[in-house]
């Protein structure tokens, strides 16, 4: 008799675990972005629409089938039927080059916690200069946050080309990451994580995108955790708990993040004024505190006709303090995280509390959304007979936080951010569309929309609802393709791919294109996820037609 | 005769102190920036205790210990509150070489920040940058220490974990052998069937059948 699969103690633990994989960065930095960029409260709408009609029954059904197959990815699809089980070598892919990139934002959570343990917090002085006369030169040009974030953490090189040598800070720091989460999956899978997607401008297609990217499909996480769940549990009720939980998170966290925006752009706001103040009153020998917000206006006025000569000279340097534009700068990603949000957290009382909550915070979502993400990679390899018989459930988990933690010493390194920015952008968003699509064709024409229902009835008790077979049938795989053909237009339409650098001596961002040999790499992150479903088909018929070759010869 | 004379004495000093002249400095105060409701009155008897900082200043340079309060020439005072000053030779005749002030106000920017209860971003002296104060730097850098804490606790707990794991399973290999041990081990169960302890059938791993397994739902009221 097989030895009984591991169970979660009861239903809770594995809701949590499931709303832990789900709930992670994109909530706290894509969606308020998203928000703000289209509108706002309106973007509830699709939304919210395309939640009920994209992500529900998607997750459901990732859950139902881990739950009825009681294997990991590959082995799930493999017993619905041998050729797809490139499906779930594809998601292994995916969730392996995730797990590469993903723990490095771990490091730099660590990196910025440790250092809130000072006075003052160090991203909010920018340090002196050589002969300490003034401050630094790219600090002054840029912001003493940016600063903080792309010379002292990041050191980062003007460009992806040169590439510099492994720092040892981050480096120790991402090591730290990976020992964590070696800790944690030791004795047992519990935890979650996201991540999310960037794409066009219309709001539907980024609302659908944000759920799908949002709710964790397509990386086998879900199938890992529904697999250990025992057959009668209610996956209905489970997969709409979590969905709505990993929604909510997402409009209160951008409920926090409109807040630190506004708190934000008043500061910069009130900080512009005084800025013009001081140089007019320097410039003309104004009374010291005779400007204030609510005469500058005319004041500038008057002296524009009274001296106009000495007006026109420093009028150059006279910004435009406006509200408005201070609200419309939205950022999103890593810039979110560790710039604005520092920002505003350095102009706070008590900046050093605030700031330790905030990145253990950040730390919690992070090192969660990466449980997640190694349970969809472990649970393959523990299942397969041929690795779990040579080594123990230790040694996998070591070995495999090794190689990713060796692997991920590359985004340490000075270019480090611009490979992890590829890796963001393009390591998964194309490949899982693809893997959520195959499976639910899978599921519902190869393996039978019929048979998996009677299935699941067996096995839970309850009769599926025609709304979810309506959704499972037709109308998610439509959307999938839409979306699938957006992406790809897009690509297309935009011509070569371009990327922001740094650049120390103006003190911003410009915008570079990649050059040959990473766009080759994009290539084959694309290609080495996609190409496992037809190849591992192919192979598999390949074997068969042998299989049947050799039993014909020998009857 | 005398009125001459100072017409004389204003007219060289004008000379010597006007802005942008030679070795002449522009200060700037912004005192009710810094002292807000506090803030006092810029008027002739401060003007006399700046020269006096001044002159004080110029004391501590090599040479010049015999700078008097009369040798420091203010001009051009505005509302800002912003004057331009120049510190001349005894002989009043030519101004004292910028380098020197420079170095003299430098040294002693402490003493004439505090004499007006004013600092380097409220007081300033252009063309004088002031020496900034280095932040403080500590020989360890904190981060390190937390860091060092932290990456301790994580070892020891995996080193914790994985040991116990290797016992739990070294003992799981030695049980078949071992059936006097069993009925130390359970607690609950002291019964031993047919030489197999009942130990492992309490285990999870063990052969639990999930269709007998009782759940609310499931139960059909009766």
């Amino acid at each position: 008799m097989e030895k009984a699969r591991p169970l979660w103690a009861n239903p809770l633990q594995f809701v949590f675990a499931c709303i832990s994989y789900a709930v992670g960065l994109g909530n706290v930095w894509r969606f308020p972005y998203l928000c703000q960029m289209y509108g706002g409260g309106s973007f509830l709408v699709p939304y919210i629409i395309m939640l009920i009609v994209e992500g529900m029954p998607l997750l459901y059904l990732e859950l139902a089938v881990g739950q009825r197959m009681r294997q990991g990815s590959i082995g799930a699809w493999r017993t619905i039927s041998p050729y797809l089980s490139g499906v779930g070598v594809a998601s292994v892919v995916v969730s392996f080059f995730l797990s590469m990139y993903y723990n490095v934002i771990n490091a730099w959570a660590f990196w910025y916690l440790f250092h809130s343990f000072q006075d003052p917090l160090p991203w909010s002085v920018c340090p002196l200069n050589g002969n300490h006369t003034g401050y630094d030169e790219e600090c002054e040009k840029a912001s003493s946050t940016q600063y903080f974030w792309y010379r002292k953490t990041l050191n980062i090189s003007p460009s992806l080309q040169e590439n510099g040598g492994v720092q040892w800070e981050p480096a120790l720091c991402l090591l730290l990451a990976w020992l964590v989460v070696y800790l944690c999956i030791l004795r047992g899978t519990e935890s979650t994580g996201k991540m999310e997607q960037l794409a066009n401008p219309k709001a539907w297609i980024n609302a659908a995108t944000q759920i799908f990217f949002s709710l964790g499909l397509g990386f086998g996480s879900l199938i890992a955790f529904a697999s250990y769940n025992e057959p009668s549990s209610n996956c209905q009720k489970h997969a709409i708990i979590v969905s709505l939980i990993n929604s909510f998170t997402s409009i209160f966290a951008s409920i926090v993040t409109f807040s630190i925006y506004g708190f934000k752009a008043t500061f910069n706001y009130e900080n512009c004024l005084k800025k013009v103040s001081l140089l007019l009153t320097n410039t003309f020998d104004l009374e010291d505190g005779f400007l204030t917000a609510s005469n500058l206006e005319q004041v500038k006025g008057y002296l524009a006709s009274a001296y106009p000569s000495k007006y026109s000279e420093v009028f150059p340097h006279i910004k435009n303090c406006s509200l408005e534009s201070e609200l419309d700068t939205a950022v999103q990603g890593t810039g979110l995280a560790f710039i604005v949000y520092t920002e505003a957290i350095k102009n706070m009382e008590v900046s050093q509390l605030w700031s330790v909550l905030y990145f253990f915070m950040l730390l919690m979502l992070g090192i969660g959304s990466m449980l997640g993400n190694t349970a969809a990679i472990l649970t393959p390899l523990t299942d397969s007979k041929i690795i779990s018989s040579h080594l123990p459930k230790e040694a996998i988990s070591g070995l495999v936080c090794l190689v990713n933690c060796a692997i991920g010493m590359v985004f340490t390194m000075e270019a480090g951010n611009y490979w992890f920015d590829i890796f963001n952008d393009y390591a998964a968003t194309l490949s899982l569309l693809l893997i959520v699509l195959v499976e639910t064709i899978a599921v519902c024409y190869v393996y039978g929309l019929r048979r998996f229902e009677s299935d699941l009835k067996a096995m839970t008790g309850r009769a599926v609802s025609w709304y979810w077979k309506v959704m499972w049938a037709g109308v998610s795989p439509l959307l999938i393709v839409s979306l699938f053909v957006f992406y790809l237009s897009d690509y297309i339409l935009t011509g070569t791919l371009k990327y922001q650098a740094w650049d120390a001596s103006q003190g911003q961002l410009v915008t570079k294109d990649y050059p040959g040999y990473a766009l080759a790499v994009i290539g084959l992150l694309v290609a080495s996820s996609t190409m496992c479903i037809p190849l591992v088909a192919l192979g598999t018929f390949v074997l068969h037609h042998l299989k049947r070759g050799d039993a014909a010869s020998v009857a | 005769m005398l009125w001459l004379l100072f017409f004389l004495v204003t007219a060289i000093h004008a000379e010597l102190c006007q802005p942008g002249a030679a070795n002449a400095f522009k200060v700037r105060l912004s005192i009710r920036t810094a002292l807000g409701d506090k803030a006092y009155a810029w008027d002739t008897s401060e003007e006399y205790l700046f020269k006096a900082m001044v002159a004080f200043s110029m004391r501590k340079v090599p040479n010049r210990e015999a700078t008097e309060i009369s040798h420091v020439l203010l001009c051009n005072v505005t509302q800002r509150v912003s004057f331009w000053f120049v510190v001349t030779d005894p002989s009043k005749n030519h101004t004292l070489p910028a380098v020197e002030v420079q170095t003299a106000i430098r040294m002693n920017k402490n003493r004439i920040n505090g004499a007006f209860f004013l600092n380097d971003q409220t007081l300033e002296f252009l063309k004088i940058p002031s020496t900034l104060a280095p932040p403080m730097d500590p020989s360890v850098p904190i981060w390190i220490i937390i860091f060092g804490v932290i990456f301790c606790i994580v070892i020891v707990a995996i080193t914790l974990l994985i040991l116990s794991g290797i016992r739990q399973r070294r003992r799981k290999n030695k049980e078949p052998s071992e059936v006097d041990d069993a009925e130390d081990k359970c607690e609950n169960m002291n019964t031993i069937e047919n030489g197999i302890p009942c130990d492992p059938l309490d285990m999870k791993g063990g052969h639990i059948n999930d269709a007998f397994m009782t759940e609310d739902e499931r139960l059909t009221p009766l």
